[in-house]
């Protein structure tokens, strides 16, 4: 009981603190599950920072469920995911109170008036480097163009078509996870 | 905000069943984490349901964006509280971590199996694609209504942001404190309400 209990506080407090998204939160778990209680190795920590990036699911709740999982099995995994998700709950509504109750105040307008082009330029930013992952298997922009991932541009072409005629977001993104193991397989079989 | 479209969404039959089974499911194709939420919020709650438009979830991810925690928790939270309150955000966010303790404890078991297997990777590398389609496609949208607008300050803002945040890898919490206290400064007309 006491180490869900701990693993509780130590993922509330690493939702409190992780600013930034999932990606943010993996030095504040590594921190904790690792240098502090020893919980787990490091070598444990990497896989599951490789499984949370590579299961479908949002990235810093992967990684709280899967430590908590790795740490004291389900009864853990719930135990971090919730410390974890608190925070959130807490901010969340008073956050969500003062701007839906008080949102016409003109001072609110502004904040709000100033805070929606800013997202449209992080979606923008967050695009481009997805871009570069899907066609070069690279986060950053990369070195040599020429080297693309032809099976990355067909699918991404594909589903950009599919988009375009209105193909619901749940099927096509089911779709492309077929057409990336086709066309992966179809890359091994004849390319070896 | 408008009030009427979230009677309307609480008044759709099986309410909480409707916004359970749509936030499970973003949440299950969720590849990559953060910002993918947003076209799938869109095509769910906005083109499918009704139950928001483009601004107020441009308004939810802003909230979200600019508090501790998880985008895709802090999204739900909100979007959930928004439409149905405590109950609403409860619902909401049992959705999102539900997917990821179902496919992780399957995955735990077998977790050597999993990490190394070629036909997974191939399967992630489509999704992930999938993905991206659809963030240019929110991207494209939401840019082409910015300078629509014509309004010089905002789009100083998004290109301010973009240069920040892309080139020299600013904290977002930090650009969006910046960018909020210059709307609250600058940005209180309504003209600004794009």
């Amino acid at each position: 009981m006491t180490i869900l209990l701990q693993l509780y506080w130590e993922f509330f407090k690493i939702g409190l603190f992780c600013v930034g998204g999932g990606y943010a939160s993996m030095p504040f778990i590594q921190d904790s599950v690792v240098d502090t209680y020893h919980w787990l190795s490091l070598s444990e920590f990497i896989d599951i920072f490789t499984i949370s990036q590579m299961t479908p699911g949002p990235i810093g709740i992967n990684a709280a469920t899967f430590a908590g999982m790795k740490i004291a099995a389900l009864p853990g995994a719930i135990a971090a995911t919730i410390g974890f998700c608190t925070p959130s709950v807490i901010i969340g509504i008073m956050l969500a109170e003062l701007f839906f109750r008080y949102g016409d105040i003109a001072a609110i307008k502004g904040v709000l008036n100033g805070l929606r082009p800013a997202v449209v330029a992080l979606i923008c930013s967050a695009g481009i480097s997805f871009i570069t992952l899907a066609v070069w298997n690279e986060e950053t922009w990369p070195k040599d163009i020429t080297a693309f991932d032809p099976i990355g541009i067909i699918v991404l072409i594909g589903s950009l078509i599919a988009i375009k005629y209105k193909v619901g977001v749940i099927r096509m993104l089911a779709a492309t996870g077929v057409c990336g193991l086709l066309l992966g397989l179809a890359k091994q079989f004849l390319f070896g | 905000m408008n009030q009427d479209l979230h009677s309307v969404a609480r008044d759709y039959p099986h309410f909480y069943w409707t916004l359970f089974k749509s936030t499970f499911l973003i949440s299950a194709f969720t590849v990559g984490g953060g910002f993918v939420i947003i076209p799938l919020l869109k095509a769910k709650f906005v083109d499918e349901y009704h139950w928001l438009n483009d601004k107020e979830t441009l308004d939810l991810v802003s909230i979200a964006q600019s508090m501790p925690g998880v985008m895709a928790v802090n999204t739900s939270v909100i979007l959930g509280y928004r439409m149905a309150g405590l109950r609403g955000s409860l619902t909401a966010l049992l959705a999102t971590t539900l997917p990821p303790l179902i496919t992780l404890s399957i995955i735990s078991v077998a977790y050597d199996l999993f990490a190394d297997n070629q036909y997974v990777r191939y399967a992630l590398k489509g999704m992930q694609c999938g993905a991206t389609a659809l963030i240019i496609d929110v991207a494209i949208k939401m840019l082409r209504k910015q300078f629509r607008a014509k309004l010089l300050i905002p789009l100083l803002i998004v290109a301010a942001t973009f240069i920040a945040n892309y080139f020299y890898d600013v904290n977002i919490m930090l650009l969006i404190i910046i960018d909020g206290i210059v709307g609250l400064i600058l940005l209180r007309a309504d003209k600004y309400n794009i």
